[in-house]
């Protein structure tokens, strides 16, 4: 028995890699790729006809005076506006995310019952809305003579102009537009906590608060910073809410900037360097989420 | 231990405290407060899009006062989505490229889901690795990476439905990795093994014992495929290149700051039409594969998907 065992081992041995290549390999074309023409944009040294760059394939041909260009003006030229910008909105909207999104997320989780399967479903919903057509609803609702100026009408205040540049439109519109997104995880970890637990608190005297605060706080850490790194990177990188409810440069946010460049102008390699630049402060994020996941996983061992 | 419904424990249990205990002392009242912020955001998540929806069957051309029942903008007035040729070009557009990423993406993802699941060594980690990046990569880095090496480097692959559908296939492949290797983890090796004990070739293995077991993770991935290539904006925009290849999201933003009638809301409430249609299919694939055992539900499993 002990030959056609190996036999199977050895053609097992190079199957499973033979399925996992054509996957890898479209990912490191269209994934890894990609994100290398980023950086030969972003660091290419001419530009051809058009005023559009050259890329720079080789790294040894790299010219950094455009990234520098676009760093000191993100740190104290014209751009830090729209860096300051983006990191007040993005703040505001995950606060608001978490006041709204955290109480939904718990009293879903700690259901039973047919309500849950409704409610579980109600909550899902609007994570398969299409994000413009959410966006399109506010618009509707938001005009001039729309649903919201007439209700505030009837309180006896002024119409209000609310697509016009309005900075609490677009904040509210961000957390309206990426709150299921920051639900769905937050339910998933505090779903798994065993309800024996915060009984086991009730018993031995503890109030709902401090319950709350010594056992269901900190065994949703994990969740609520997985919800909110969810949330967070594409909010820092989103550019269509703000142009569909506001539309001004007032309230313009990094993605703006880098739509702006890369696709309405000649000058791709200042957009590939917002976009190196965005990258390099959500990888940020991303490495100190990847080591709190990773300590989780260590300590739970 | 079953889940606690707060509702029924209340009805079960009365307090056993003698003297009055204010109610933020008191653990077994009922969360009022909980059940209000819940419903309110359930409202505001949802109402919007509902007088949206609604507005699709306005009588008139006002998309903010309600004029009476009419299926005008669906069919046959002037602008409505049967007679407007470029609201009914992105809606095929949109229903091509769903289609066509669904066809690449999942063999794609269940091939590379089964390899790096049961290929075990240093190289098929660093492949899971890089296959789960694209889920964290925020959509405008996506977008405008993929948008630079199509212009600069795969130069024969044009702008529009070739580019978007490359653009589609790589956002959508991790998600059937991620669907399928969970079905793939929790269903184990013992019936390939069985299977090639029994004279089994590796190919016939996966063939015959293998795929018909993914198949519910497998179909419920390809639907969730479609629901996300319908709903993808971002990288649509960066790689549609020309009016041509529109699709329904980039149409809709295109024309939401423009003179928009309720052929828009039409529009938007046949491609929530779509993906929910999608999404139900993929609930009902789930379920299929849990009758009568297990303990949490298809619905539960979406909302890990998220």
């Amino acid at each position: 028995m002990a030959k056609p065992d190996i036999r199977h081992d050895r053609a097992t041995r190079r199957l499973w890699p033979a399925l996992a290549l054509p996957g890898t390999f479209w990912l490191i074309a269209l994934f890894l790729v990609p994100f290398y023409a980023v950086m030969a944009v972003a660091f290419s040294g001419s530009i051809n006809i058009f005023g559009e760059p050259n890329p720079a394939w080789n790294p040894l041909d790299w010219q950094f005076a455009t990234f520098r260009q676009v760093f000191t003006d993100s740190v104290t030229g014209p751009y830090q506006e729209v860096w300051i910008r983006t990191g007040i909105y993005s703040v505001c909207a995950l606060l608001i995310c978490t006041a709204v999104g955290y109480p939904v997320a718990y009293y879903t989780a700690r259901l039973a019952g047919k309500r849950r399967g409704l409610v579980l479903a109600l909550i899902l919903a609007p994570w398969w809305i299409n994000y413009i057509t959410r966006m399109l609803a506010w618009v509707n609702l938001l005009q001039d003579d729309g649903y919201v100026n007439k209700v505030i009408g009837i309180f006896g205040f002024a119409p209000v102009s609310w697509l016009s540049g309005s900075s609490f439109t677009v904040v509210m519109a961000l957390a309206y537009g990426y709150l299921p997104y920051f639900i769905i995880p937050l339910f998933a970890s505090l779903d798994r906590i065993d309800p024996r637990l915060l009984e086991a608190s009730r018993d031995l005297g503890m109030s709902p608060v401090r319950t709350f605060l010594r056992v269901t706080l900190p065994l949703s850490k994990m969740g609520l910073i997985t919800a909110l790194v969810i949330t967070a990177l594409p909010m820092a990188g989103d550019y269509y809410t703000n142009t569909i409810v506001s539309g001004s440069p007032k309230t313009n946010m990094v993605g703006n900037q880098i739509e702006l460049f890369l696709l309405q102008g000649p000058l791709k390699n200042y957009g590939a360097a917002l976009v190196l630049l965005l990258s390099l402060v959500l990888m940020f994020f991303m490495a100190y989420y990847l080591i709190l996941t990773q300590r989780a996983a260590r300590d739970a061992q | 231990m079953t889940r606690t419904d707060v509702a029924t424990r209340v009805e079960a249990e009365s307090p056993p405290a003698k003297r009055r205990v204010p109610p933020w002392r008191n653990p077994w009242r009922r969360p009022y407060v909980l059940w209000t912020i819940t419903w309110l955001y359930i409202l505001w998540s949802l109402v919007p899009v509902l007088i949206a929806v609604q507005f699709s069957f306005n009588d008139g051309r006002s998309r903010s006062t309600w004029q009476g029942f009419s299926t005008q903008w669906y069919c046959c007035a002037e602008g409505s989505i049967g007679e407007d040729p470029s609201l009914l070009l992105a809606l095929k557009n949109s229903l091509i490229l769903g289609a066509a990423t669904v066809l690449v993406a999942t063999p794609l993802g269940v091939a590379l889901a089964m390899g790096l699941t049961r290929w075990r060594s240093r190289s098929s980690r660093v492949a899971n690795g890089i296959a789960l990046v694209p889920l964290v990569t925020p959509e405008i880095v996506l977008g405008s990476a993929l948008y630079l090496v199509m212009v600069n480097l795969y130069q024969f692959v044009p702008l529009g439905r070739p580019a978007m559908l490359l653009g589609h296939v790589t956002f959508s492949v991790s998600y059937v990795l991620v669907i399928v290797r969970s079905r793939l983890l929790s269903i184990g090796g013992d019936y390939e093994e069985a299977a090639r004990d029994l004279g089994a070739s590796p190919m016939q293995a996966i063939r015959t014992v293998l795929i018909p077991l993914l198949m519910p993770s497998i179909f419920a991935s390809a639907m969730i495929v479609f629901a996300t290539s319908l709903d993808d904006f971002v990288v649509s925009q960066f790689l549609f290149g020309d009016a041509s290849n529109i699709t329904v999201p980039i149409k809709l933003y295109n024309a939401v700051r423009a003179s928009p009638t309720p052929a828009l809301n039409a529009l938007a409430t046949l491609l929530l039409v779509g993906s929910f249609l999608a999404l139900i299919l993929a609930f009902v694939g789930l379920r299929t594969r849990r009758r009568g055992r297990g303990t949490r539900s298809a619905l539960e499993d979406l909302a890990d998907y998220g």
